[in-house]
């Protein structure tokens, strides 16, 4: 579904600090499952995550979606595609300071033009399945660690995105949080969702939930031996 | 309804619009209203050959700014070129073709 | 087209929820931009009401008066003068004009005394001006005692004061018989203050003063359009207060945009990455950031002008009476009538709120330009 060709990307261009972060990367992310980038820091799974989720292009190669050429778009269609497409949950959480749970859950959407109840329901709805509606109209700034997490997650997936892409989703959480975050995962995975993360938690990437884990070094992607064993012997 | 924050604002901007509006209808009604009078008021200058309004009545020199010459405004003292404030609000009357003279 | 006024609105929504998480600055922020615009609204309201009226009125002054000057002084007209006149061309009527100032040390006042001509008023009887009625108490039979150079007290009954809607020209005015005028004044017979010329065709006007000053070379003729240009041009910008008072407001004004547009805070930017990340374009930052500087600015127009307005029309703009009557002692008590056009509020508009919601947008422009990825690697 999602496909990366022969993509390279590199920072700071023609000055003397030029840096690929990725070089190389021939990628296929199928419809459905969980995928979790995994690497030592400066392997560039931030960058290619990036990439993935049309949040930055890359400086060579070509990303299809469903078979189309997206990389070369101009902003407006490229961010409309994304916007339809993908959700973010970033490490940080970046949830807008000041603003309630629920308005900051549909802030993503109002590009899009909907009609404000519209949005309000889905809003609502999400929140409901992440069993965060008592805290609807509470200023997300007074929210505990994991429940700004969930409305991250809610935020992410306001406009229905058949992918949802996380950067280190359980950094900031303790044990119980985080397994509560991969309770949550499955359930979007059962629903159908592609997740793509980036982690290097073992609690994360040991998870059943967790289909497939791509190894990164230096902007490459290397097999990944303990999975390499597993194959072919397990 | 109007829980929406844009909906509040053009609640706010109606309201101010139609003050607005009644301000230039106000305007309207009052010119109508005055016409009259004023009418009345372009009479009496034409009876009594009015030349100035009685705006500043600070002194003698003040009075008539367009029939002033140019003297008057000396005599307290060479310097003291706008000695009442009413000076500042009005601009000595131009003289047409005569520089000459003036 | 609903879709995008939908979107316009969700925009709004987030800039009015944006604004209220600082509300006591933005609060601040439209009080004093609504006190800049009533200032400005308030004064060109003034002007341009007592400006269209004090024009219209003196369409109908003298076309040309004639004074006479020695010395560069004013001095009095003598009968040869008429003799000379009459002889002009194209002059159709000649009119001589008495008239003078007198000081009153009750009021500290001075009024203008004058001698009609197209009415007659008795011996010993005078009609007064509505400032003096109001000012100074002279009713209808009142008497009034005035103190000549020579030290006598003439004393005289007022008979009728002029009616007060027309106090904008007449406030002052005692209106005099002339033996009564002369003899106060101890004014030479024969002599006149000045004349009042009416012309034929008024294309001549010019014309006729220059003849004027060649055949009298004391004499110094006022036309009427040279008073209407004074008066066209009262209370104008460029006058010493009015200026002073203007700048002011427009260097308030240049601190409110200066803050504004001083750079983004750490905040702002890492919010509008924010944004841009989770999928708004460049252009629906843009235009948020638009709406956050209009509301500010146009709903402070908006109150600025109809706060104008009720103080100009309604409360005799009394914020700023004091200017105006400067150190006078009478003052006329005139009904303004309002002279709104088009160009002024468009002016006040494109004065205002252009140039604040330029203020706030430009700042923003290379933030809000940032690629979405820059908030993943911050």
């Amino acid at each position: 579904m999602l496909e990366l060709i022969a993509i390279r990307k590199a920072f700071n261009q023609g000055k003397p600090n030029e840096f690929w972060a990725l070089d190389g990367i021939d990628l296929e992310i199928p419809q459905k499952g969980v995928t979790v980038l995994r690497g030592p820091s400066g392997s560039g799974k931030t960058t290619l995550l990036t990439i993935l989720g049309c949040l930055a292009r890359p400086t060579e190669g070509r990303v299809r979606l469903h078979g189309e050429l997206i990389s070369g778009l101009p902003e407006r269609f490229l961010t409309e595609i994304r916007r339809k497409t993908f959700g973010f949950v970033f490490q940080q959480f970046n949830l807008i300071r000041g603003l309630s749970a629920i308005e900051n859950i549909i802030l993503p959407s109002y590009p899009t033009g909907e009609r404000r109840s519209v949005l309000l329901e889905r809003g609502e709805a999400l929140l409901e399945k992440l069993r965060l509606s008592h805290r609807r109209d509470n200023a997300v700034e007074w929210l505990s660690g994991g429940e700004q997490q969930r409305v991250a997650i809610c935020r992410a997936l306001i406009n229905s995105p058949q992918i949802l892409i996380a950067d280190e989703p359980t950094a900031n959480l303790d044990t119980r949080l985080a397994r509560e975050f991969l309770t949550i995962l499955k359930l979007l995975a059962d629903e159908g969702r592609t997740v793509v993360m980036t982690s290097h938690d073992p609690v994360v990437a040991d998870s059943e939930v967790v289909d497939r884990v791509i190894s990164l070094r230096d902007g490459r992607i290397v097999p990944d031996l303990a999975q390499v064993f597993a194959q072919a012997f397990g | 309804m109007l829980r929406r924050p844009s909906s509040r604002l053009f609640t706010i901007w109606i309201i101010a619009l139609v003050a607005m509006t009644a301000s230039f209808v106000d305007a309207w009604r009052l010119a109508r209203t005055n016409d009259a009078a004023i009418e009345r008021t372009a009479e009496l200058v034409e009876q009594l050959r009015l030349t100035d309004p009685v705006l500043f009545t600070e002194a003698r020199y003040t009075r008539h700014p367009t029939q002033a010459d140019l003297h008057s405004a000396f005599q307290s003292h060479p310097l003291a070129l706008e000695h009442f404030p009413s000076g500042t609000l009005i601009p000595p009357t131009i003289r047409g073709a005569y520089e000459r003279l003036d | 087209m609903n879709d995008w006024i939908e979107r316009q609105r969700h925009l709004l929504d987030f800039t009015l929820t944006s604004l209220a998480r600082r509300k006591t600055k933005n609060i601040g922020l439209l009080v004093v931009f609504t006190l800049l615009v009533f200032v400005l609204a308030s004064v060109s309201l003034y002007t341009q009401a007592l400006r269209s009226e004090a024009v219209r009125v003196l369409e109908q002054s003298p076309e040309i008066v004639v004074q006479r000057l020695v010395a560069g002084r004013h001095d009095l007209i003598p009968p040869d003068y008429l003799v000379g006149i009459g002889r002009l061309r194209g002059v159709r009527s000649i009119e001589t004009r008495l008239w003078g100032y007198y000081y009153d040390p009750v009021l500290k006042a001075n009024y203008t005394l004058m001698v009609p001509r197209t009415r007659t008023i008795e011996q010993g009887e005078i009609v007064v001006g509505p400032a003096l009625e109001h000012t100074r108490g002279l009713g209808t039979n009142t008497g009034i005692s005035l103190r000549a150079y020579s030290g006598e007290l003439h004393t005289f009954l007022v008979t009728d004061v002029l009616p007060h809607e027309t106090e904008l020209m007449s406030a002052d005015l005692v209106l005099m018989n002339e033996d009564d005028f002369r003899r106060f004044f101890n004014f030479p017979d024969g002599h006149y203050t000045d004349i009042v010329l009416s012309v034929a065709n008024p294309r001549e006007v010019r014309n006729i003063g220059l003849k004027l000053m060649e055949m009298l070379p004391d004499a110094r003729p006022i036309l009427r359009e040279e008073v209407l240009r004074t008066y066209n041009s009262i209370y104008a910008w460029r006058e010493g207060l009015l200026l002073a008072l203007l700048s002011a407001s427009i260097l308030a004004f240049g601190i409110l945009a200066w803050e504004k547009s001083t750079g983004l805070s750490a905040d702002e930017r890492r919010e509008i990455g924010i944004l841009k990340a989770i999928g708004w374009e460049t252009g629906d930052v843009i235009r948020m950031k638009f709406w956050e500087g209009f509301v500010i600015a146009f709903s402070a127009f908006l109150f600025g002008y109809v706060l104008a307005y009720v103080h100009v029309f309604y409360l005799r703009f009394f914020l700023f009476e004091p200017v105006l009557k400067g150190w006078a002692v009478l003052y006329p008590r005139f009904a303004l009538t309002p002279q709104i056009d088009a160009m002024q509020l468009i002016t006040l508009f494109i004065f205002t709120v252009v140039p604040y919601v330029a203020a706030v947008l430009v700042p923003i422009w290379r933030a809000a330009t940032t690629d979405p990825d820059t908030v993943m690697r911050s």
